[in-house]
């Protein structure tokens, strides 16, 4: 059985892309990584625990609520790792269907097929090392917010919340809210990138209104907000017991820390589609055209993974791709639904947000010599630039240099910040030195479960060589 | 135009590498030239392995050679380290079959000089605690081992300047008019000899000299687990040849084999097989059982060259004074520095130790224009 449409990521780019994908007639299978679909801000709470309702979950349940009565074949808690099909396939041979291997919520390995296939992967979150960054107790901020959105836990008792963007007060704020003491806000952007913000936000009453409620919130308690600055380091013996920001130190059990989101592009890079380097966008993106396409037929990205613009931008970008791709396989592509100017507000208002949270070459630089920038593997930016001394001229060949970007994570954490100091190192644009190539599996896989039962004699071993 | 050359290198992978390394150290004017950088294909994504049970039979007294050399590395390389770790070997059969595969191979391979002795299951659990019940006969041999291959370029890369190698990274050369003057995007550049070093591209490569020289071109996929526990301690294969197994210092395992991905001479690497995957995997996890519990992390492809005789391409270009080739090596990272240094030897005007490989065999008549 193939389906006609696969939607990889169920938050709302992915669930109205389904959604829609749906009620145009097709077969369509959405697959989420967590138990339930929602993505980061319209994240669903697990079983057993109930959260106060807001503004989010509102929104995010509507999306729920939609995808469920679509029709949509939903399958949570799997992990997608291999990706095949596509353009991926040997030369001279016709495109074949996208196949997609994952470990299924119950531990059984399946593989499914789609004619079409929408990349709705959203981000991971950019911390810019610092020293002191791998310590125990800190944590990023879009982690934070995981565990006091969908579990109210709290991150510490005593919290300096830092980074960059909208995130830092709502996270700050959801710490008072939750009993928690926050010990100073650390805020990246000036006052004055805050009011030149302004009039993009004010396209946006729900939004301004709420981070005026958080930053009230934060007064209240007479929280002290930094503006312009930066965490200098985190420190303790085993485990994190204060934060230095310049002359200032605050005694701290936890540190939520962000900069920004970036694009996650694996399944793009895998599937080979071109790619460019946007800052404003929060990275490398693939290149989309007007209407999601990306430059491989029929694969389609849409939401932040596509270029981040927020959560309530991503709906109408994951209809998008879904009418596209209802459209490139000959369905009747249902009318647009009401795309109307709340959200080129949204898109407008992400943008600004996504400018202030894009990389900020100056904290680059201000990181010393001997702090990790790779955590799997322990390379310090010394070694990044001993290797750029070295003759490493790209990211892929820093990889052989040094081991930058081997470890567990593929460079998800360490990648950007590596290709920034490669760049600035070899006196290069960032764009220069190019991304990792994309392979499978997508996500570290247990061998066991995708070994599956299977016979010595079964294995297809191919021809020996010659002698 | 540049000064002339004595020598350019079109290739600066293992053999281009080491090629070059012993020109300039014999006292020639080198350049060494690649399309990317240094050791960014093949030598620098393979399994590492040092292994005599996966080299052909006639390579054999080439690859003792050439692990002598890796596990010196730094002695005749500035310095320049591949972590080169010595071990023994073992290759397993599972099955009666293998097992009859397993005694000729050996027996062949024990003739062209690798000490190879057969022993049985228990034995050889002995030497590889980590290894499966369940296995009939394996062959050991205690001249084995493995290297990290990701680090080749950066280790000859210093060397290489050292000696004086004018390394012209991302300059891919576009064809070669005369004798010789090797066309790029930032010039020509002359040299007095050409030494084609460039992998699965020597086919095309050797066609702007009018050679038309057939190379395969194979597409092994390479899997690798996140750090673990020790598992295992040898280099440890089966019978076939199809799989390649050995845990680095810092605990990951690597997997290979030569289980085919997808990808040519044109795009590259372009995608692992996950059904190919899977079954290299299920065969590590037959032959180590605690690689199951393992997570895999990274898989990866490298593109290796094979001539119609699955023998090597190494010697003068019949027809073309002073053109050279060099690659198309099974194996041939094992072998590779040493069947430079032959290489170089030849180009010198000296005898080469070893003797090398001639393309004429490979050549159908009258495709050589020169």
């Amino acid at each position: 059985m193939i389906h006609d449409i696969a939607v990889l990521g169920g938050g709302p780019a992915g669930m109205a892309a389904a959604t829609e994908a749906a009620h145009g007639g097709a077969r369509v299978v959405l697959l989420e990584e967590s138990l339930a679909p929602g993505g980061q801000v319209y994240r669903a709470a697990p079983p057993g625990f109930h959260a106060k309702p807001d503004a989010d979950r509102r929104a995010g349940n509507a999306l729920r609520a939609a995808l469920a009565k679509s029709g949509a074949e939903l399958r949570t808690g799997c992990r997608v790792w291999g990706l095949g099909g596509g353009p991926l396939v040997p030369e001279g041979q016709a495109r074949e269907p996208f196949s997609l291997s994952a470990l299924g919520a119950d531990g059984v390995p399946f593989t499914l097929q789609a004619r079409a296939l929408i990349l709705c992967c959203g981000t991971h979150e950019r911390i810019i090392p610092f020293p002191g960054w791998t310590l125990p107790g800190v944590i990023g901020l879009a982690a934070a917010t995981i565990l006091l959105k969908a579990q109210g836990i709290l991150p510490g008792r005593r919290v300096v919340v830092a980074g960059a963007g909208p995130l830092l007060y709502a996270v700050a704020a959801k710490i008072l809210a939750g009993g928690g003491s926050v010990a100073a806000v650390i805020d990246a952007a000036t006052q004055g990138e805050w009011l030149r913000a302004l009039p993009a936000l004010a396209a946006r009453p729900d939004l301004l209104t709420q981070g005026i409620a958080w930053r009230a919130k934060l007064l209240a308690a007479r929280v002290p907000v930094l503006a312009g600055a930066q965490v200098t380091a985190a420190e303790g013996d085993k485990v994190l017991t204060h934060v230095r920001v310049g002359d200032h130190v605050f005694a701290a059990d936890a540190l939520c820390v962000g900069h920004g989101l970036v694009p996650a592009t694996e399944a793009s890079r895998t599937y080979r589609a071109q790619h460019a380097h946007r800052p404003e966008d929060g990275g490398w993106v693939p290149v989309l055209d007007a209407a999601q396409r990306t430059s491989v037929a029929f694969l389609y990205a849409a939401g932040d993974g596509a270029g981040v613009r927020g959560a309530a931008a991503a709906p109408a970008a994951g209809r998008l791709a879904a009418r596209t791709a209802l459209q490139d396989l000959g369905f009747n592509t249902p009318n647009a639904s009401e795309e109307d100017a709340a959200l080129a507000r949204a898109r407008r208002t992400g943008a600004a947000m996504a400018r202030m949270m894009a990389l900020r070459p100056a904290m680059i630089q201000a990181i010393p010599a001997e702090t990790i920038i790779c955590r799997c593997e322990g390379v310090t930016r010394a070694a990044i630039e001993d290797a750029a001394a070295a003759g490493a001229g790209t990211i892929n060949q820093l990889k052989h240099f040094t081991r930058c970007g081997m470890g567990p994570c593929q460079g998800r954490m360490c990648g950007e910040a590596a290709g920034a100091l490669l760049a600035s190192a070899r006196g290069v644009g960032v764009a220069d030195v190019g991304f990792t190539t994309g392979r499978i599996p997508l996500r570290p896989v247990p061998m066991e479960a995708i070994l599956g039962d299977f016979d010595y004699a079964d294995i297809p071993v191919p021809a020996a060589a010659p002698i | 135009m540049t000064s002339r050359f004595d020598v350019a290198v079109i290739g600066a992978g293992v053999m281009g590498c080491a090629t070059a390394l012993f020109l300039a150290r014999g006292g020639m004017h080198v350049v060494l030239l690649d399309r990317s950088e240094i050791c960014r294909e093949a030598s620098g994504v393979n399994a590492g392995t040092l292994t005599m049970q996966m080299t052909r039979a006639a390579l054999i007294p080439y690859a003792l050679r050439a692990h002598e050399m890796w596990m010196t590395m730094p002695d005749w390389c500035a310095g320049g380290d591949v972590l080169a770790t010595s071990c023994p070997g073992l290759s397993v059969a599972f099955t009666d079959a293998e097992a009859a595969m397993l005694e000729e191979r050996a027996r062949i391979r024990r003739a062209a000089g690798a000490p190879i002795e057969l022993i049985g299951g228990s034995a050889a659990q002995a030497i590889e605690p980590g290894l499966a019940d369940g296995v009939k006969l394996a062959g050991h041999c205690p001249i084995d081992g493995f290297a990290s291959a990701y680090l080749t370029g950066r280790a000859f890369r210093a060397a290489l300047q050292e000696a004086g190698v004018t390394l012209m990274e991302a300059t891919p050369v576009r064809g070669i008019a005369g004798r010789f003057v090797l066309d790029t995007e930032t010039g020509p550049v002359a040299a007095q000899r050409v030494v084609l070093a460039g992998g699965v591209w020597l086919q095309d490569m050797a066609a702007w000299l009018g050679v038309t020289l057939p190379i395969k071109v194979l597409i092994n996929q390479l899997v690798v687990t996140e750090r673990m526990p020790p598992v295992m301690r040898t280099v440890l294969g089966v019978a076939s040849g199809l799989l390649s197994l050995k845990q680095y210092a810092n605990g990951t395992v690597l997997i290979g084999g030569g289980w085919q991905g997808i990808g040519d001479r044109a795009r590259g690497g372009v995608a692992v097989r996950p059904e190919n995957f899977l079954g290299n995997v299920r065969l590590a996890a037959h032959t180590v059982p605690a690689l199951r519990q393992a997570r895999v992390v990274r898989s990866w492809l490298g593109l290796e060259a094979e001539t119609a005789d699955a023998l090597p391409a190494i010697g003068p270009i019949p027809g073309i004074d002073d053109a050279w080739i060099i690659g198309s090596v099974h194996s041939g990272y094992t072998s590779g520095p040493y069947m430079g240094r032959i290489l170089a030897q030849a180009i010198l005007g000296e005898a080469p130790e070893l003797p090398l490989f001639p393309i004429d065999r490979l050549l159908h008549q009258g495709s050589n224009s020169a």
